[in-house]
């Protein structure tokens, strides 16, 4: 199952993208309203700079989700001591730091757009911004650390989840435009919405596809490295 | 538990009050950011009111690493943290006294910065004494907690001097940010005392739910 599990998941999210993009591109509105007394523009009408919200959002979930699993498996990593739970936590948050990079440029572009300013110290922003550094500060605690980097990694992955709620409550009111269903995609009916969600569960496919295949490449290597060592052991190496 | 977890931090403090060490170097650092900080940043009251909490929270942030840094590393040298670890206490004991110490450090340093900042950047920060005294005391805490923690665990790790900011910061910010906006409610020209008591409330929260959290997760972080 496993041999299969992946190329599966491969396909359905290359076919996933291309409908996505299809949806984002072709079927799905400009985004728009006009009062319908005046025949003017309200709120904030951006057209066709709207469309990134389709890959910054899902992107920005993911971020959520990745810290929340590293957090998890960390747990279970400390508790249970079998490496794959360590594996898990590190694929994850190795993957989440290139999803995270895609978040703050698009939502760059966006704020650029929306806002007319490349960067605004905005709540979901900010927050974002917070949620990275912590994943970046755990790669190079990975990277850097030697023998005890798990645990330390692990201790941070743990900590950096509990401090989540803390960097909410901290960065208070926001101006951003509501997310998910209820902002600008709810208002303008079904082919933004489908728009979101093919986007959504494509992106959550090519996030599992490419954990799943970060944490077998690590079991291959440790796996190596094991081998190795006994090869070494038994003198069958130099 | 307790009883033990004060003999650590006793034994501790008494090391720093034989040698002065930490405090002494903590101390001069600390004095030599706000010189350097009086010199970097505008000198007029406004841009002082406006500028002091993020001084006065830089230096906790800086001083106490540093600090971490060299109290953990006293029990590297002689390998002293494996003993600590074996005695026949409970090992969280080992945990609560070392962060009792290391809070204790940090708010020694802060008192010297506190005056420093108010002497020569002219800073109002005595105008709330209390507000002031509870909001550093509650971030030097969640400071030394969170700190011990990590300090403890990268006790073996290689280029931990780096490593431990690199750790550290991202999950302490919260504490910096609450801790720096509650300054600024206290040195405002209109001081926002409602400001301060929420960013207050919230170092409490902070550190009660890391030193929960700490208790918890201190043994298997540093057990091999």
């Amino acid at each position: 199952m496993n041999k299969l599990l992946v190329p599966v998941l491969c396909v359905v999210a290359a076919i996933g993208f291309l409908v996505s993009i299809y949806l984002v591109f072709y079927n799905a509105p400009l985004d728009y309203t006009i009062d319908p007394e005046t025949q003017r523009l309200v709120g904030t009408s951006l057209f066709f700079n709207q469309k990134i919200y389709f890959f910054h959002v899902p992107n920005a979930i993911m971020l959520f989700v990745a810290v929340t699993v590293a957090g998890c498996a960390s747990i279970l990593y400390l508790w249970k001591r079998t490496p794959v739970w360590d594996d898990l936590a590190a694929a994850t948050v190795d993957i989440s730091v290139a999803f995270g990079a895609v978040v703050l440029a698009t939502g760059s572009i966006w704020a650029k757009a929306a806002w007319d300013v490349w960067w605004q110290w905005e709540p979901r922003l900010t927050m974002s911004l917070l949620l990275w550094l912590i994943l970046v500060g755990y790669v190079l605690v990975r990277k850097f650390a030697g023998p005890s980097a798990d645990r330390v990694a692990a201790g941070m992955a743990i900590f950096g989840m509990v401090g989540v709620p803390f960097i909410y409550t901290m960065v208070g009111q926001d101006s951003h435009p509501a997310a998910g269903t209820k902002g600008v995609v709810a208002t303008q009916g079904h082919a933004m919405l489908a728009a979101f969600w093919t986007s959504f569960a494509t992106f959550l496919i090519w996030f599992i596809v490419l954990v799943i295949t970060r944490v077998q490449s690590t079991r291959a290597e440790r796996e190596l490295r094991e081998l190795r060592e006994r090869a070494l052991d038994l003198g069958v190496l130099e | 538990m307790l009883r033990h977890a004060f003999r650590i931090a006793w034994k501790d403090l008494r090391i720093e009050v034989r040698s002065k060490e930490i405090f002494m170097t903590m101390a001069f650092f600390g004095a030599l950011l706000v010189v350097i900080y009086s010199f970097a940043f505008p000198n007029d009251q406004t841009a002082i009111r406006g500028s002091v909490p993020g001084m006065l929270w830089v230096s906790i942030a800086f001083t106490g690493t540093i600090a971490l840094g060299r109290a953990f590393d006293r029990e590297r040298e002689n390998d002293t943290m494996r003993a600590l670890l074996l005695a026949p206490v409970p090992r969280l004991s080992v945990f609560l006294g070392k962060a009792i110490a290391m809070a204790v450090l940090i708010l020694g340093v802060a008192v010297v910065v506190v005056p420093l900042l108010a002497l020569w950047l002219n800073a109002p920060l005595f105008a709330y004494p209390l507000e002031l005294a509870v909001s550093v005391g509650l971030g030097a805490l969640g400071m030394a907690v969170i700190g011990s923690v990590f300090a403890a665990t990268l006790l073996k790790a290689r280029s931990r001097d780096v490593l431990l900011p690199v750790v550290l910061y991202p999950i302490l910010l919260p504490l910096f940010v609450a801790g720096t906006k509650c300054t600024a409610g206290l040195v405002a020209e209109h001081p926002n005392l409602e400001a301060a008591h929420y960013w207050i409330s919230f170092l409490g929260i902070y550190d009660a739910a890391f030193l929960v959290l700490s208790l918890w997760v201190f043994e298997s972080l540093v057990i091999e």
